[in-house]
Parts: structure tokens; sequence; C-alpha cells
């Protein structure tokens, strides 16, 4: 499904990926850990398009070359960034916001759109699955939000997607253990043999909840080491600073 | 260039003197002789530094002449400027139009009549309500008054609002402001006069829009005097034609514990220009005064606002938002003055204006003189352009390029029009800045 190569970024001369090789099949769930500042966040905006990274290699999604598509034609084609830090949208009701990117998706495959009824039913059917509150909707997108209320509204809005990729940027940050384990059922209701994710994290304990099928070591911009969901329990006792050197030295 | 400009109007000054009565008439040509002595303001003007006159006192302007025959019909006028209920007064090139306007009896308690009319009857007591309207000199009289000069001494017509103490007028007032000018350049002075008694409620929709896109100058001025707690709501739409120039100056006077709050949408003109002076000189008085401006190509449009805090305990909040397109500009210069007794003044002023290309600009300038020692004051002031952030943010949930960023403007606007209450004219007014946001 998703297969990058020799994958580089840089902003402002500054190399923050420095040729990273993944590939990831559908019904797989990768997990990509790292020390801070390693490219973890870096690897998935680019993948997503944002676009102040100067970026070479390739990246083929379903056989396609994705990054000469627009962060919007990325979207509608399956794939779905939960953001580190959501941002905050004054004026724009988290409603209006949703149904309007849930009918860009649908309208890219060729469905009709929904009204704002038939959205409305369907907002609320999904809303159960991460225990949302119903005056969510009727907020600004992610405005004045604790640290938890958007990483779950990052989650909710994948639900509603319902993304072929999903890459999940440090999604357990910021939310106590009770928080994780809603957000981590939501997420797993979503795997599917026809679906993949990507999840980025800092910590293992994530990883007990959503549980992996591989784990890469990113640092200094490269996959240094690939392994099962152990590598992750290796990585909780032992830590980062071995890749650290590793990656310094350049082996 | 100013005598050129001048000349064709000190006809119409002597003319209208067979009109008016004589206090009427001594007041009107004290008026015209200060613009003739101190000329028009000038970039040394602070009220004015960015305001280029030129284009105005260059163009043959002609009074507009009352209209005998129109062919507009009601429906055309709804379609033109919408129908928010109530009673509506029409103005067409600064004539009233009686055919289009609603007729009495008006709800108990309020007193609407034209300004041509009530003034040809030489009512002795309309002295002591009328004159401070033609005397008011927002600015301390500096130079910079000409154009509120000029509306006094040229008026030849306008609209009078009583309202009796203690009347609540439940449905809006519209006051309607239309141009329909052709080949010719006109100029004309409306005044909108209110007077609310004590204790009294209403809103007032002022409503300035043009049929044809022509060349044409709306040089209005609006003057309410709110008797002790009365609660006046006062909306301007100014959605002038895109040729059109537009100087209006609002001036408000409060009693006691009232209560005035003012809805600037400025959408239209070429060069448009919305004044505002509010004096709280009896206690617990508060103004809230709200705009909304967004200028595109070829548009200034500017927003002086002059506070004048002199009794304690009296509140005013300004917040006024623009959003420039390309090749727009837009103007704030707001000016809060607290005097030395009036204590606990809660003043506040925000301006936050959105820049949507390279080529728009905005001048903002807040400025706070405190001479009190015991109030709360807070201003502030932004410029910004659409966050990349955000933008990625929309996109990345498949939301396109245009749409994201229309959507992003909206969102900075909506908290303006989320203050209008008024359904019927919050809906419109979503309306005309949606069609706007879509072209900037």
């Amino acid at each position: 499904m998703l297969d990058i190569k020799n994958l580089h970024a840089k902003v402002e001369g500054l190399s923050l990926l420095k040729g990273v090789n993944l590939q990831v099949n559908a019904g797989e769930v990768h997990a990509i850990m790292g020390p801070n500042g390693s490219g973890k966040s870096t690897l998935s905006k680019v993948l997503a398009g944002r676009d102040e990274y100067e970026v070479s290699g390739t990246v083929l999604y379903n056989g396609k070359d994705l990054l000469s598509l627009s962060p919007e034609a990325r979207a509608v084609s399956g794939i779905f960034l939960a953001f580190q830090y959501p941002v905050e949208i004054p004026g724009v009701g988290n409603l209006y916001f949703l149904r309007t990117a849930y009918n860009a998706v649908r309208k890219a495959r060729g469905e009709e759109e929904l009204d704002a009824i038939d959205f409305l039913a369907l907002a609320k059917e999904k809303m159960k699955c991460v225990e949302m509150d119903a005056s969510f909707m009727s907020r600004s997108v992610n405005e004045g939000f604790s640290g938890g209320e958007k990483k779950r509204n990052e989650v909710f809005q994948m639900t509603i997607l319902e993304p072929t990729l999903s890459i999940l940027d440090e999604t357990d940050s910021g939310l106590d253990i009770d928080a994780l384990k809603i957000v981590a059922a939501g997420v797993n209701a979503l795997r599917r043999k026809d679906r993949a994710m990507l999840v980025i994290t800092h910590y293992q304990r994530l990883l007990d909840y959503i549980v992996p099928d591989y784990v890469h070591v990113l640092a200094n911009g490269k996959i240094v080491q690939s392994g099962d969901k152990s590598l992750a329990h290796r990585l909780e006792k032992e830590g980062y600073a071995q890749f650290d050197q590793e990656a310094a030295t350049g082996s | 260039m100013i005598s050129t400009f001048l000349q064709v109007f000190s006809h119409l000054e002597y003319k209208l003197d067979n009109h008016y009565p004589d206090w009427l008439n001594a007041l009107r040509h004290r008026a015209f002789s200060s613009v003739l002595e101190q000329g028009f303001p000038t970039s040394k003007n602070e009220d004015w530094k960015y305001t280029r006159l030129s284009p105005i006192l260059s163009t043959g302007f002609q009074p507009a002449l009352a209209t005998t025959d129109h062919y507009l019909s009601l429906d055309a006028v709804d379609r033109l400027a919408g129908n928010f209920g109530g009673i509506r007064f029409v103005f067409v090139n600064g004539h009233f139009i009686p055919e289009l306007s609603s007729r009495a009896p008006f709800p108990d308690g309020l007193r609407v009549e034209s300004l041509a009319s009530a003034l040809s009857k030489n009512d002795k007591s309309l002295e002591s309500l009328l004159a401070p309207a033609f005397q008011s000199s927002p600015q301390g009289g500096e130079p910079s008054d000409a154009f509120l000069s000029l509306n006094h001494a040229l008026m030849e017509d306008g609209l009078l609002i009583h309202i009796s103490e203690q009347t609540t007028i439940d449905e809006p007032i519209t006051v309607l402001f239309l141009s329909d000018c052709g080949a010719t350049p006109l100029l004309y002075h409306p005044k909108l006069i209110v007077n609310a008694g004590k204790k009294s409620r209403a809103a007032i929709i002022e409503i300035h829009t043009s049929i044809l896109d022509s060349l044409y100058f709306t040089n209005v001025v609006s003057n309410f005097t709110l008797g002790d707690s009365a609660e006046i709501a006062y909306y301007k739409v100014q959605n002038e034609g895109r040729l059109g120039f537009h100087f209006s100056q609002l001036d408000v006077h409060q009693g006691q514990g009232s209560q005035f709050s003012s809805h600037l949408t400025a959408l239209g003109a070429a060069i448009g220009r919305h004044a505002v002076r509010a004096d709280l000189s009896q206690e617990h008085a508060a103004v809230s005064l709200n705009g909304l401006y967004l200028p595109d190509a070829g548009q200034y449009l500017d927003h002086p606002i002059f506070v004048s805090h002199t009794a304690a305990h009296c509140t005013s909040k300004q917040l006024y938002k623009g959003v420039v397109g390309a090749e727009g500009r837009g103007g704030f210069y707001g000016k809060i003055v607290v005097a030395k007794n009036a204590m606990k003044t809660d003043a506040s002023q925000t301006n936050k204006n959105l820049l949507l290309s390279e080529s728009s600009q905005v001048e903002t300038r807040p400025r706070l003189e405190i001479l009190a020692d015991d109030v709360k004051c807070a201003h502030g002031a932004t410029v910004g352009q659409i966050s990349d952030e955000a933008l990625f943010y929309l996109r990345s949930r498949g939301i396109g390029l245009d749409k994201a960023k229309a959507l992003l403007t909206y969102g900075f606007v909506s908290e303006m029009l989320n203050l209008v209450p008024l359904v019927p004219l919050r809906n419109t007014l979503s309306e005309m800045v949606l069609a706007r946001l879509k072209g900037l």
C-alpha cells in the first residue's frame, strides 16, 4: 500500500529525513518510535503533504506517486493524519467542518454528498465510538479544547472519514490512561484487512493498546532498526541513547 | 480644485434658504463658511491621513434633484436591500420617497418624518430637537470636519425618528438610502436624526446601496441622542456601488445609564469612510461599537473612531475586524480619551485584520489618552494572514485550497456576524459577506 524509498526532507537547509525506506502492506499496523527530533513528525507531515519541506525520494501509495499530490488530493484518496498538535480554528463549527471534509471525500469517491441532517445522524452514531460529548459538535474546531479533547477529536474525525492509511502522530501524548483506552479502542475499530496504519509514538505505552505488527526505530532521519512488537518493549527498557550514537557515527 | 468643487454647491446653499426656517439657515451658512475658510482635510489631519481626496474633489458632482417619477416597485426594493420586518423608509439619491415608505399610523410613541417635510412646516418646537444635529463638530472643530460641515450646510432631506419616553419599538426601523445615478455624478448629504426618549428601546437599520454601478457620493450624518436608560441598537450596512464614494459620520450622545450599540458592515464604495464619535458625558452609559470591513481591489475603507469619556462609570467597547483582498486597503484609527474625572471607566478597543494577499494593505492606529487614574483600559491591534498550519489542517481533511481559505476567512469574520441578534438581517449580511469572500 505504501512504499517509501530513500525519502529525504529538508527545511531551510536542515536535513530532517535522510533516506527513509519503509514498506507498509494492507492490513498492517506499523509503529514508528524514536527519540525527540529524530524526524518522526516530519515523516508524518511529509506523507500528508505539508509543503514547507524540500522533499526528494519516492513514495508510492497504492502504486501511484504520492509526493506530487496536494494535501487534499491525498486526503480524498484515503490518507489521514491525526495531528500531534491539532489546530484551533475559531469561528468554524466542528460539525460544519467535518461535513465539508466528509463530503469532499465522498465526492472524490463518486458518492452522493450528505445533507446536514443525515450527517448529524452519522456523527452522533460515530461519537459514541470515542465517547465524545455532543456539545463538541456545536463548538468551533478545537477551540478551547483540552489537549485530550483535541486528540479525541482527531480520532473522531478519523472514524468519520474511514481512511485507508491512517497516520497517528503522537496521538498518545497528553492523554491520561482512561482517555488513551478510549482513543485506542476507536483506532482499533478502524483496523481492517484493506487498511493500514502508521503509529508514531515516543513511548511504548500506546502499543499495549494498539498492538503493532512491526516496530521501527527512527533516529537522526533514518530507520535504524526494525522488528516486531518485542522491539518496543526493549526500547522501553533500554532507551534510545544507543541509536543516537549509532546514527551520529553513521552506522 | 476646492473652489470648483464648492462652486456648484454655493448655489444650493442659498437656494435652500427658501425651504428652511431662519435659525437653520443661520447654522447652515455658518457651516458652509467654515468649509470655505478652512478648506478640506489633508494628510496632515490624523483623521484623514491615508485618505486621498483628489478623486472626489476633482469630480464635478452635481446636487441630486428630487425624483418625481421613479420606477421602483416594493419588490425591487426588497431584492436590492432585503426586508427585515418592521417599518421602512426609502430615499433615492438622498430624497425621501413616500410611495416606497411605510405610512402612518406608526406604533404608539413613535414619530417618523422626513426632514424636508418637518422643516417646511416652520414648527418652532423643532429647533431645540434638530439644532444640535446641525452644529455637531465631532473632532473638535478641526478642518477635518469639512464634509460634516457640508452635510450641515447642504442637507436637502433626511429622516427624523423620535421615540417617546418608556416606549419600546419591537420591530426594527429600516432607513434605506438608494443611489440611482446616470452619467452625471451626484452628491447628496442626507441626515438621520434619532432622538430616543428616556427608557425607550429600538433597533434601527441604515442601509446604503445602489441600483446601478455609477459615480456618486453619499455624504451622510447620523445623529443619535439617547435619553437616560434608553437602549438603542444601530445597524449600518454600507453596500454602495463600487464606483461610488461614501463618507459618514455617526454621532452619539448618551444619557445616564443608556446603552448604544452599533454594528457596521462595510463592503461597498471606492472610498468609504465611517467615522464615529461617541460622547459618554453621563454616568453609567455604555457604548459598543462593532465593525466589519471587506475592502477588495481598488477600495479604501477607513474607520476613524473617537470615544470621549468625560463621566465616571461608563463603558465603551470597540471591536473592528477587516478582511482585505488583493489591491484593497483598510484603515482603523481608534482614539479613546478618558478625562480626569471619568473614574471607573471601562474602555476597550480591538482591531484585527486579515490580509488575503501581498498587495493587501491596512493601517491600524489604536490610541488611548488616559487622564484619570482609576480606570480599566485595554487596546490591541493585529494584522495577519491566513495561517499556513490551519490551511494545511483543513486540506489534510480533503478540503480544497480555495474552500479552505474561504472557510478560514469566514471563521475570522463570523464572530462579527454573530454579534447581530436580528436574524433576518444577520442572514442577509452572512450572504453578502460569503458572496464577497468567494470573489476575494
